[in-house]
């Protein structure tokens, strides 16, 4: 049977994310693993995360998983969600500059100190935390009946400054237009926690699951 | 366009059930935590709190079944606070399901706890509760001092250092309930809240008092919080959180509907 490994390295909790996938999938579909040889067995890769990105890229290096995600992302669909996003680009500024995958060209960036609603000139908080709307950049198998400007739950204070435009799936606004989903190839990814955003979030895992990797 | 306002239903949970005491003396049954978070879920809840006043610990493992079983069908963010001391309490309650914890007693006897639990889990995950009474005599320059026990205890701390100290040792963001208000249905006390929201970077929710929908209003526009939090205006059926936020919407406050 067709299966989905949720790459477990010790970057925060998979609870959540395992059960938005076992509610719109199934629970014997659903993966929650740090074997090497399940996740390269599995038909699609999620490849989550929280905390500091330095600790991230520590961890997988550590387990050896850093090559794990690096094959995954040549091979199979993936979904990176949050600082799995991150961590995909070539670097972060976050620890005083930390290397990164490099598996999308750009770098990863902080949200600028006093910054401000382009509208009402609100002050705005760091972190970014709550339900933001994600603008669709282009067309992707994924966004299949999710409207452009659907609001997800955001909760980061770093966000994805890819190099190429190509790459931006979707952007979100907040004192800055930034890419809230980057998308090549068979790798999709996404800074807001689509297991946390409700009806659109469930619809966007559902859309994984039947994703074929092309774009 | 861009971030919406949240509104946050709370449930208060003893022993399992739902219950909401109007100054934390008459209690109420309101329902099972289960049924009820669903139900503002389908209401378009942003998040939902839930607040553990159990007073035993051999019940606390309520709490947790609790947790699991909302986290399986109900896809928002969930915070638990209450009886949150140390970081296995924490490590429980994320793992239960729990997006954020709240702490709040715990971090007023030893703040060096939300520095831990902050290191160890994120900051995204760590709520600090504050109760805060004011303090200064009518003539003088307003001032909130914060209450422990259920707002019974004086701490001599006050509220606007506090919620600096706390941010500086990794909170994520202050949950901030006027123990004035709370329960009286006279709306939020605003000054307070915009006090506190705007001496600190990040988000404020403003908790205690809200009777009506033009109090989630005021919160917002008046009190400059980032979410809302309210139990009694849901709990008894009187507003749905739709109603709440088209209420907010009228009003120019973005939304997620």
């Amino acid at each position: 049977m067709a299966s989905i490994a949720i790459i477990d390295y010790g970057m925060g909790n998979l609870h959540s994310i395992a059960k938005a996938f076992e509610h719109v999938t199934g629970r014997d579909r659903v993966l929650v693993t740090s074997e090497h040889a399940t996740i390269r067995a599995a038909d699609r890769v999620v490849f989550p995360g929280v905390g500091a990105i330095r600790d991230c890229m520590a961890e997988l290096q550590r387990s050896g998983l850093d090559q794990v995600v690096l094959d995954s992302a040549r091979s199979k669909p993936m979904l990176g969600v949050c600082l799995g996003m991150q961590a995909l680009l070539d670097s972060s500024e976050e620890n005083q500059g930390t290397d990164c995958l490099g598996i999308i060209p750009g770098r990863v960036v902080r949200f600028p100190a006093y910054l401000r609603d382009t509208g009402n000139d609100a002050r705005l908080k760091i972190p970014h935390m709550g339900w933001n709307q994600v603008e669709q950049a282009r067309a992707h198998p994924l966004w299949r009946g999710i409207t452009s400007g659907s609001r997800f739950y955001f909760v980061h204070s770093y966000y994805a400054a890819p190099q190429e435009d190509a790459d931006v799936a979707a952007t979100t606004p907040y004192g800055i237009e930034f890419a809230s989903v980057i998308a090549r190839d068979n790798v999709f990814a996404v800074q807001f926690h689509p297991e946390k955003s409700q009806h659109e979030g469930l619809a966007l895992l559902s859309n994984f699951v039947g994703w074929d990797g092309e774009s | 366009m861009g971030l919406a306002k949240r509104i946050i239903p709370c449930l208060d949970v003893d022993a399992g059930r739902v219950v909401k005491g109007v100054q934390f003396v008459d209690i109420r049954d309101a329902g099972d935590p289960v049924e009820v978070a669903r139900r503002y879920d389908e209401q378009g809840a942003d998040e939902i709190t839930f607040l553990d006043i159990t007073a035993s610990s051999d019940q606390r493992e309520t709490m947790v079944h609790v947790v699991e079983q909302v986290a399986g069908e109900v896809f928002i963010p969930l915070t638990v606070g209450g009886g949150i001391r140390e970081v296995a309490d924490i490590r429980r309650m994320l793992n239960a399901g729990a997006d954020k914890v709240g702490v709040n007693t715990a971090a007023v006897f030893n703040p060096e706890f939300v520095r831990e639990a902050a290191e160890r889990f994120g900051s995204q995950c760590i709520v600090v509760a504050i109760d805060a009474k004011q303090v200064s005599a009518p003539e003088e320059p307003l001032r909130w001092e914060i209450f422990t026990h259920g707002g019974r205890k004086p701490t001599g701390i006050d509220v606007i250092e506090w919620a600096h100290l706390m941010v500086d040792y990794g909170a994520g963001e202050i949950l901030l309930t006027s123990m004035d208000r709370d329960g009286t249905r006279d709306g939020f006390d605003l000054v307070l809240t915009r006090s506190v929201s705007e001496a600190v970077n990040v988000p404020v929710i403003a908790s205690g008092g809200v009777g009506n929908l033009d109090h989630l209003v005021d919160g917002i526009i008046e009190g400059k919080a980032d979410a809302v939090l309210a139990a009694s205006i849901f709990h008894f059926g009187e507003y749905t959180v739709g109603d709440a936020k088209r209420h907010m919407a009228e009003h120019g406050i973005e939304v997620r509907l």
